[in-house]
């Protein structure tokens, strides 16, 4: 038989049963859609976190107080125990090199915010002129934070978009005093609605000069130096000055934890690149189910064509030409199955896209073709009993029954 | 010129603890383009005599001799390739492909044998010409009828021009006139040539073969010829 002939003879045999090919094909269809669009979440979500951790600034270098014996990132670094204060003479300190491009001190804590009579909790993070920059922050109304020595408690804000609204309504903000804990801060800028980044909503906070943030929180420590390199090949010779400067500050003992946004991102992707292997391992189990569904169907479909099969052996089909019809015909349901899920897949994905801007849920390559290949060797390995049993039926008996 | 030559052919099944000798020590010769029936009471044991020489089954002991080699000892696919070139079957239940076309039934055996698609279109429309049946050609079994599902079968027993023809009751599920066309058209080969064996119950239709075997408890009890042999 040739090679048409044989996809011909599979085809009318899957149109001959329609009920059952169709069922078929949507146990495949939805086990590889399944991995499809469990894949295209994780992946989703990995490229969410990525984008999130890259919109913190480029070529970023961040300082904590505190030291982790392995070097990189993990979740006692976040906490980090300070043996030794980061002060702003530190961060100073850190300004005395080429590949440094900027820096800024950060200081964050939670305060009362009031204004005639309306009050509100925030964060207020103390920091500088140059935040803005680093994490590529944009203003609606108004200025930044002023460009002065770091040292300076200037009693100036800039407010996040949704205490502007929520203090002051339809009024103008600018120019106004506002209260923050004890003192009185003017209000010389309100940031731009976008810019959302992990951890922090600007929408929802304060920002005051670092100086002014240490005088309200009553402490000399910063919470945490960002440190800008001035290209990407700079990072590890800045990460390298970080530690020696602040190293011969703190009486040589090296008690502060530099972290990469490399690192940071690095991490994350493993995290989210073994999230979406685990899942999409979970969904071809449900291709392997598929798989059983196909071999218990085509088990069925060999008895129910014995007489069919003993007729083609009588014709002169040779045991080989059986196995391959039958296996044929699994392989063009496994084959239509995929397609299907394919489509039906990529669908949902694009549906999840539409759905959820921010989540860009677009399965990776490798798992899409993992799915439809497992999709086929499994449909190809269980029709292998149901062929051979077909192919060893006796034709004698298969063409006595009625 | 002796065709089938069966030596000493046994062939036992085994039902329950018992051994059933369904052919027992069958000598039996039988030249090419003769016409033969094969009567006998049920469990007589002349389909597995039919299917013996079809090779659909394979003897306990004796040799079978088709034009003087062995085939007994054939493997699977070499056997398999005899029945397709060279042995056409027609059964009582018609075993036509239900959704499959005529033609494309009575194609079966050729695309089985991997012939040209071209070269098969026009054997067939040939065969079907033959049989007064090309108008049925684009029609499902389901909408034949019954003598017209039986002489498709023909056709497809005969597409390959095989040497032998082996009927088992032919006309078993059809009425008289279709069963009387179905006949006439088996016989009709066997003038251009063909070797007709037929297995019936119906004594009518097996007194019209010029060579009448009759079966009983697997062995041969007569064997009788008319005419020139």
């Amino acid at each position: 038989m040739t090679g048409s002939d044989i996809s011909r003879f599979a085809w009318t045999a899957l149109r001959g049963y329609p009920t059952r090919t169709l069922l078929m094909l949507i146990a495949t269809a939805i086990g590889v859609a399944a991995v499809i669009v469990l894949t295209s979440l994780g992946e989703g979500a990995r490229r969410y976190v990525t984008d999130e951790f890259s919109s913190l600034g480029t070529n970023l270098l961040i300082v904590f107080p505190g030291r982790s014996e392995t070097a990189g990132f993990n979740p006692t670094t976040m906490m980090g125990e300070t043996p030794r204060d980061l002060t702003l003479d530190d961060a100073l300190a850190l300004t005395r090199s080429y590949s440094v491009r900027r820096i800024a001190p950060l200081n964050v804590g939670a305060a009362d915010i009031s204004w005639r009579n309306r009050q509100r909790e925030v964060t207020v993070i103390g920091t500088t002129h140059e935040m803005l920059a680093i994490r590529h922050w944009e203003l609606a109304q108004g200025d930044f934070l002023p460009a002065t020595d770091l040292d300076l408690a200037t009693p100036v804000c800039v407010i996040g978009g949704r205490i502007r609204s929520k203090l002051f309504g339809a009024r103008r903000a600018l120019g106004q005093w506002l209260r923050i804990g004890d003192r009185r801060f003017r209000v010389i800028g309100v940031m731009a609605s976008e810019g959302r980044s992990i951890g922090v909503d600007v929408q929802e906070t304060v920002m005051i000069p670092v100086a002014s943030a240490q005088q309200l929180f009553n402490t000399p420590s910063l919470f945490r130096i960002l440190v800008e390199a001035r290209s990407r090949d700079a990072i590890q010779p800045v990460k390298r000055f970080i530690v020696d400067t602040l190293k011969a500050r703190h009486q040589g003992e090296k008690d502060v934890t530099v972290v990469t946004q490399d690192a940071v991102l690095a991490t994350f992707d493993r995290i989210f690149s073994a999230l979406t292997y685990a899942v999409g391992g979970i969904a071809a189990i449900s291709l392997m189910v598929a798989g059983i569904l196909i071999m218990n169907v085509m088990l069925v479909a060999v008895s129910q064509r014995t007489a069919e099969i003993g007729l083609l052996k009588a014709l002169g089909a040779a045991p080989r030409q059986i196995v391959t019809l039958i296996i044929a015909e699994a392989f063009l349901l496994s084959l239509l199955g995929a397609t299907l899920g394919l489509l039906l897949g990529q669908a949902t994905s694009a549906g999840i896209r539409q759905a959820f801007p921010v989540l860009p849920a677009q399965a990776p390559v490798w798992a899409v073709v993992t799915a439809v290949l497992v999709a086929l060797t499994t449909g190809v390995l269980f029709s292998l009993l149901p062929a051979r049993r077909a192919a060893r039926l006796d034709p004698v008996l298969a063409l006595s029954r009625r | 010129m002796t065709m089938i030559d069966l030596r000493g052919v046994r062939r036992d099944f085994l039902v329950g603890d018992q051994t059933v000798h369904a052919l027992d020590d069958i000598n039996l010769n039988i030249a090419a383009g003769e016409y033969v029936s094969i009567m006998g009471p049920s469990g007589s044991g002349k389909s597995t005599l039919l299917n013996l020489v079809g090779l659909l089954d394979r003897p306990n002991s004796g040799h079978y001799l088709l034009d003087g080699e062995d085939v007994t000892t054939l493997s699977d696919v070499q056997q398999a390739h005899t029945r397709n070139r060279r042995i056409g079957f027609v059964f009582q239940a018609f075993h036509l492909v239900p959704r499959l076309t005529a033609a494309e039934n009575v194609e079966l055996p050729l695309v089985l044998a991997a012939m040209a698609p071209q070269e098969r279109r026009r054997r067939v429309a040939t065969a079907l010409q033959a049989l007064n049946l090309s108008d049925r050609a684009r029609h499902k079994p389901e909408q034949l009828s019954g003598g017209q599902r039986q002489r498709i079968a023909i056709a497809r027993a005969t597409i390959t021009e095989p040497d032998v023809l082996l009927a088992d009751e032919p006309t078993g599920n059809l009425d008289h006139k279709s069963g009387g066309d179905v006949i006439d058209t088996l016989e009709a080969l066997n003038r251009r040539g063909i070797t007709l064996i037929v297995v019936t119950h119906d004594a009518e239709l097996g007194a019209r073969a010029g060579r009448r075997i009759l079966m009983c408890d697997g062995r041969i009890e007569a064997d009788a010829r008319t005419g020139t042999a």
